[in-house]
């Protein structure tokens, strides 16, 4: 007999889609069969960063055997946007970047689409392009957005019409104006850091580039392939842009190759849309290449921040001035909520009595800025993670000890004056310490290598509307195994396998039991789910499943407490057996779940199929006063952590050879306990990767390094020898067995903590992202005439 | 220009007519259904369209079809012999060294390649070996940790 396990939750059961990735019959949406009908689209790139169009000329392109369809802004200057619409589908009077989408062509070959979509001519008239989002806030900055007060906004939003600031975010507390921290506190401070650190944009390099499908039928229906984190936030947009109704708009994602935020939101899919709808009832396809990937897809913004932090000579933080300039590319829909989120969070996870902060997102012409793993706390916490370090040197102390004095705690009034949710940082630096051997120094290989080690931890909350919602169905079979229905996607990070795990508890049925049919997601079968983002779904939708369980479990149990006139209330189910507490009788669930049970004396029969439904919203969050970002609860909860970092550097070639990373996060309950340290180990490996990872733009905004052989990701060579682990749980009130999201947390400090083991090995500070080896070299060898020995 | 060549793929034979340009990576995935092999980059990049020609681990994108005829390809299809798991496969699976699953196709057959060659590698052997096979979710470890296991059980 195959084995059953019972109460699945807290086990580390295999994933449930590892069979079918191991064997290649995992399907994605390249993989899937369109039939003969199905057309080639390629998109036409914009050449420029900042132009006006004065003309564009399709006819050459049309004139191309085998070319059915050319469409461009002109076809429909339908604004898109999550939280705010800025973005035309294809550019409609101006581009904003190198690598927007200026017109789409469709033919009937992937070879005819490319020689096509040369032949579009555009004519621009080039504006000044900005760049840097510090200077792009200034009130002279050459404006990207002139329309911006006329975009529609969600109303948590508060861009500056007139500027290039798409969202502001003001947070006032304790002793503080708009001119900043009052001089009474800074008085007091025995240490003051004040400084800017910034990091460039960084693409999610994902393993499979974007891609999408679509076809528009002459009915009105129109079906869109894609791999996609938001399958139902994409119909959204979608049916609202387009002014087609949800019910007509039908979004079907299978497995995805990597998100990590890229696929979040929408990004290619509407311009697949606009080709679809010009080519009635055929299926049109576009597939980024891998340099479309790097140069036309959303990436993770770039960040000017400028900190002032003081405290007194117990160590105790007592201010805050910060600023942050989210350089947020050509279009922020999606972006500003990054500037928000970094807004709220501020501080990072400490307990600061003052605090002034200015979080701003910015237009510049690149790329478009949107979510990436970590939503604008990797890009915070670069900077504040270092200077913590450096407060503690200042006043003598040691930089654990320091974060460990100042972090925040349960219960805390947090900066926004929320009460802090229950959750253990001291624990996780108490772990990261052990396991690092926090203090001992060690010996480097060569005499011209150093070793250092490094602590940085943090904070996160999901970033989101108030309200996103998600739901769950599950559905018996005859012989008692349970289809567990959801939309929560399956990046890799083991939602599926979740899923099965918390249906299997809730419901009393061995884990083997469950399946999970989400693959793909259709949002014409599949329940409601907000986005796959935000490390929400193992909360969210777990809450949504369990609560389908219960569902099912609560109709079983009347069924067949009536069946043995006993209450329900005595009644269990235990490894897909009914029990009776009171009467110690038994009924297996097979059968009855479908045909339901007989009456005394066979007079008739009750129950039915079994089809269990939940939901789940957060209903507690509150809004925030635009002038001092106080309300009664800006989030839904916290995850925390922290990490450590073991490294070598040698000084001969500025090659930084990280040996040890050590994590530590409180997830609430480990679900699936190994599945929770592969989030932990890839997550630590993604962040130390991010630490030597830039986009590198030239002077006019071309991307000079759009391939894997310019942009390099961290290799099989490159990830450290060891990756240690820790679970804390501390168990989250609104979370499923306590659980709550640890997904992004896992890369958020990685590049600070490597940076604080640099100084530990060498003594000097790196404030600017990447961390090459180049400017290792140069730092290390500062003073000293370069002599090229050829 | 077309032409009319006969492929061996996981030991079966097929008859297949292909333009000259056409990769080995597009006729397994188009023409035969073969999708466990994927498209990461099509420029050599990646490692996710690795297969085994003639036993040595290549980027199917950057071998033309025409090439192949005459050689023995093997795709990640082939790995398991009549529903029996691969132990590659297997420890995989066991390791969890599967995440998004995009790079996994590719990561096997390099593997395979590794341990046919040589058996026991140190694990400075399998990073090397993995080298070309680019994964951004799982940190590598696992799967380093994963090939190691199968070599050691090995004889
Ligand atoms: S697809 Fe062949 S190496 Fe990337
Ligand atoms: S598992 Fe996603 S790229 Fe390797």
């Amino acid at each position: 007999m195959k084995e059953q396990t019972s109460n699945p939750v807290g086990k580390s059961v295999p994933r449930v889609d590892a069979f079918e990735k191991v064997t290649g019959a995992a399907k994605y949406v390249d993989d899937m069969a369109f039939g003969p009908t199905l057309l080639h689209g390629k998109i036409v790139h914009s050449p420029v960063a900042h132009a006006l169009i004065k003309k564009i000329d399709v006819s050459k392109a049309l004139a191309l055997p085998g070319v059915k369809a050319v469409v461009t802004g002109q076809d429909n200057p339908t604004l898109l946007g999550l939280y705010l619409k800025d973005r035309y589908i294809y550019a409609y009077d101006r581009v904003r970047y190198v690598g927007e989408s200026v017109a789409g062509v469709v033919s009937i070959s992937e070879e005819i689409a490319e020689q096509a979509a040369k032949l579009v001519e555009v004519e621009y008239e080039l504006l000044p392009p900005v760049f840097d989002p510090y200077e792009g806030a200034k009130p002279d900055a050459p404006l990207l957005h002139p329309d911006l007060g006329k975009y529609e906004v969600v109303n948590f939003i508060f861009p500056k019409p007139g500027t290039n600031i798409s969202e502001h975010f003001k947070l006032r507390k304790g002793n503080v104006s708009d001119a900043g921290v009052s001089e009474e506190v800074w008085a007091q401070c025995a240490a003051v850091v004040e400084d800017q650190y910034t990091l460039p944009q960084i693409q999610h390099a994902p393993l499979e580039t974007h891609i999408a499908v679509a076809q528009w039928n002459a009915d009105g229906q129109v079906t869109l392939w894609a791999a996609s984190q938001s399958p139902f936030a994409q119909r959204d947009l979608l049916a609202q842009s387009l002014g087609i109704p949800h019910g007509n708009m039908r979004v079907i994602s299978p497995y995805i190759g990597g998100g990590f935020g890229g696929k979040a939101g929408i990004s290619i899919e509407a311009n697949v849309v606009l080709m679809a709808k010009a080519v009635p009832g055929h299926p049109v396809k576009v597939r980024m290449t891998r340099e479309e990937e790097f140069v036309a897809t959303n990436v993770r913004q770039s960040l000017v921040a400028k900190f002032k932090i003081g405290c007194d000579e117990a160590g105790n933080l007592l201010a805050m001035d910060l600023a942050y300039y989210f350089g947020g590319g050509a279009y922020n829909d999606y972006g500003v909520n990054i500037a928000r989120a970094a807004g709220y969070s501020c501080t990072g996870p400490y307990d600061v009595p003052n605090v002034k902060g200015d979080s701003y997102c910015v237009y510049t012409n690149h790329p478009i800025g949107s979510a990436m793993r970590g939503f604008g706390m990797p890009e915070i916490h670069w900077g504040l993670e270092q200077i913590m370090d450096r407060l503690a040197e200042a006043i003598g102390m040691d930089a654990a000890d320091f974060k460990r004095q100042n972090c925040v705690r349960s219960g805390d009034i947090i900066l926004t004056g929320m009460t802090m949710p229950e959750v253990d940082l001291p624990k996780c630096i108490d772990k990261v310490k052990e396991a690092i051997e926090w203090g001992r120094e060690s010996k480097p290989s060569a005499p011209h290598k150093r070793r250092g080690k490094g602590i940085a931890i943090m904070w996160k909350a999901p970033a989101m509307p108030p309200n996103p919602g998600s739901s769950a169905i599950v559905r018996f079979n005859e012989d008692a195994t349970l289809n567990v229905y959801v939309s929560g996607q399956e990046l890799g990070q083991g939602a599926f396998t979740v899923a099965a795990q918390m249906a299997a508890e809730a419901l009393g049925i061995p884990y083997e039991w469950v399946r999970v049919s989400a693959n793909p997601v259709d949002t014409k079968y599949s329940p409601y789910e907000w986005q796959t983002v935000a490390s929400r779904v193992t909360w969210s939708m777990g809450n949504a499943v369990k609560a389908a369980a219960e569902h099912a479990r609560g109709q079983i149990l009347e069924i067949v407490a009536k069946y043995w006139n006993e209450n329900p209330a005595d009644l269990d189910i235990k490894d897909g057996v009914v029990i009776s507490y009171k009467s110690e009788r038994e009924q297996t669930l097979k059968k009855m779940v479908i045909y339901g049970l007989p009456n005394e004396n066979f007079e008739g029969w009750q129950g039915g199929p079994i089809v269990g439904s939940g939901k789940f919203m957060p209903t507690y969050v509150t809004g925030l006063d635009p002038e001092t970002g106080q309300g009664a609860r800006a989030v839904v909860h916290y995850t925390v952590g922290a990490q450590a970092v073991d490294l070598e550097v040698d000084t001969e070639t500025g090659q930084i050879e990280v040996l040890k990373i050590a994590s530590a996060y409180d997830v609430g309950k480990a679900i699936n306990p190994d599945l929770v340290l592969t989030q932990i180990e890839g997550g630590a490996v993604h962040g130390l990767s991010s630490a030597f990872e830039c986009m590198l733009f030239d002077d006019r905004g071309r991307l000079r390094n759009p391939s894997f052989v310019d942009y390099k990701i961290v290799t099989s060579l490159d990830a450290p020898r060891e990756i240690h682990g820790d679970i804390v749980e501390t168990p989250l009130e609104d979370g499923p067995w306590g659980a709550r999201g640890v997904g992004e947390h896992v890369m958020v400090q990685t590049a600070p903590a490597i940076a604080n083991a640099l100084y530990n090995a060498l003594g000097v500070r790196f404030n600017d992202l990447p961390l090459s080896a180049e400017k290792i070299y140069l730092a290390t060898h500062e003073g000293e005439e370069l002599i090229c020995k050829a | 220009m077309l032409h009319e060549i006969t492929l061996n793929i996981n030991g079966e034979t097929y008859p297949v007519v292909v333009k000259s340009q056409d990769t080995l990576l597009r006729v397994l995935r188009e023409q035969l259904g073969l999708t466990g092999t994927k498209i990461g980059c099509e420029n050599g990049e990646c490692g996710a369209c690795t297969v085994l020609f003639d036993g040595a681990p290549v980027n199917s994108c950057m071998v033309l079809a025409v090439e192949a005829q005459g050689h023995c390809i093997e795709t990640v299809e082939g790995l398991s012999k009549g529903g029996d798991l691969h132990p590659l496969q297997k420890a995989f699976v066991e390791h969890n060294a599967v995440q998004c699953g995009f790079c996994t196709s590719g990561m096997l057959m390099s593997a395979k390649a590794l341990l046919e060659r040589n058996p026991h590698p140190t694990e400075q052997e399998v990073r090397e070996a993995l080298v070309g096979n680019l994964c951004r979710c799982t940190g590598y470890i696992r799967i380093v940790d994963a090939v190691l296991d199968v070599a050691e059980a090995g004889d």
